[in-house]
């Protein structure tokens, strides 16, 4: 009976008419390397997945990032509803190609859009979002000085699309404030012995669809500098992203992760799919 | 090099200078935007999402007021006639659901009509704050 009713309730939540998948392409951007909804590495203020009002939807993703000396594989998934709340989860590997070994480390999301319609009102779409990170194999991080093996990111992020900006293209441009106390993003643990502030980081990006299928973009995110063992710098990219249907998207993407655990000029690809119901 | 820069804004500002055609004009005048009003009505008609809203409209002169406010929207010879955007939505309680159904449509038609990109876009413009007047009343 309990089973029923739970049944008819899953049923009833994802009918076919709360699935309808009613926002427009591309306006659910991709998903980032932590799992929430935005560019290859920043979170945007925009929701992941096609659910627009009183609907729900989710999105699953697989992504890798390649450069001189590491490569990191994520794979997620994120349920989201009503254009306002996404909840998410991603599984980060990073692979220490020159060093052996892996690291890793799991990241549960939560973004609530507070504000604006990212196509609709002068007021940029906001949002508010956490990010809960656990790192997996934390005896490398604590023996190059970090502190702890979780932590919690805050982060504001405001996007907008103008339309009809750059040779008739729509722009989207947004702007991330973050509080965190990440080493490389969690991957080398939390604080250090002598630092465990939080501080705040800006991250941006700004992304021309050149038609309703194809964005092409660049990204920045600051990042603290903790760790006395090895200098840590901020990560660019530069992607494309293909919206092939409202089912599947595929980001290519340039980037430069600066220096990582002592190894310096980390460059390399990006490629990402994700899948939407 | 310096010339080349000093070619091209030259080319740029020769090109601003020439008084571009008014949207109503890219999209085709009174005909390209009875195609555009004909088809988006074909759309919200198959349209599950949203079709319920049009039960009790008067379609002829929904079509009517729809191509009188594309036409004066995009500087077109045409003067609206309807009510406010707040007033004829009253009571439908229009979501953004619906928005994004509607939007989604009128780009589908735009794009069967081998319509412009920039011209979509600027009609998008002008049409995409309208949100605010018509959802939720």
């Amino acid at each position: 009976m309990k089973i029923m009713i739970l049944l008819a309730a899953v049923i009833l939540v994802f009918s076919p008419k709360s699935m309808a998948n009613s926002k427009i392409i591309a306006t659910g951007g991709t998903s980032s390397i932590e799992g929430s909804a935005g560019g290859g590495i920043v979170p945007w203020a925009v929701i992941n997945g096609y659910a627009s009002s009183d609907e729900w939807a989710v999105t699953s993703f697989i992504s890798v990032v390649g450069v001189d000396d590491f490569t990191l594989n994520t794979f997620g998934a994120s349920l989201t509803y009503d254009n306002n709340w996404e909840w998410s989860i991603a599984r980060q590997t990073l692979k220490l190609d020159s060093l052996g070994g892996e690291l890793g480390q799991d990241i549960f999301g939560v973004k609530y859009h507070i504000a604006g319609e990212l196509l609709y009102t002068a007021l940029p779409q906001i949002s508010l979002g956490i990010q809960y990170k656990k790192h997996r194999d934390f005896a490398l991080p604590k023996a190059v000085g970090a502190r702890d093996d979780s932590g919690v990111d805050f982060y504001l992020s405001a996007t907008k699309l103008l339309f009809n900006q750059i040779a008739g293209r729509n722009l989207l441009l947004n702007a991330t404030a973050r509080a965190t106390k990440a080493n490389q993003t969690g991957l080398l643990g939390f604080g250090s012995e002598t630092n465990n502030n939080y501080q705040l980081m800006l991250e941006g990006s700004a992304a021309l669809l050149l038609n309703y299928n194809v964005a092409i973009g660049v990204e920045f995110k600051q990042k603290p500098n903790k760790l006395s063992f090895a200098d840590e710098q901020h990560w660019r990219d530069v992607f494309i992203a293909w919206f092939i249907n409202k089912h599947v998207s595929v980001t290519a993407g340039y980037v430069d992760l600066g220096s990582i655990a002592g190894f310096n000029n980390q460059q390399g690809y990006y490629l990402s799919i994700e899948g939407a119901w | 090099m310096k010339w080349i820069l000093i070619t091209t804004l030259l080319f740029l500002s020769a090109c601003s200078q020439h008084t571009r055609p008014s949207l109503y004009q890219q999209l085709g005048g009174d005909a390209g935007i009875s195609l555009i009003t004909d088809a988006l009505l074909n759309e919200i008609a198959n349209d599950e999402r949203i079709v319920h809203h049009f039960a009790d409209t008067d379609i002829e002169r929904f079509r009517r007021l729809l191509a009188e406010q594309l036409c004066q929207l995009t500087g077109g010879p045409c003067i609206y006639s309807g009510g406010t955007m707040q007033d004829s939505h009253k009571g439908f309680n229009i979501t953004l659901a619906n928005y994004d159904a509607l939007v989604e449509n009128l780009t589908k038609v735009m794009q069967r009509q081998n319509i412009s990109i920039s011209a979509q876009n600027q009609l998008l413009a002008l049409l995409a704050p309208m949100y605010k007047d018509i959802s939720y009343r």
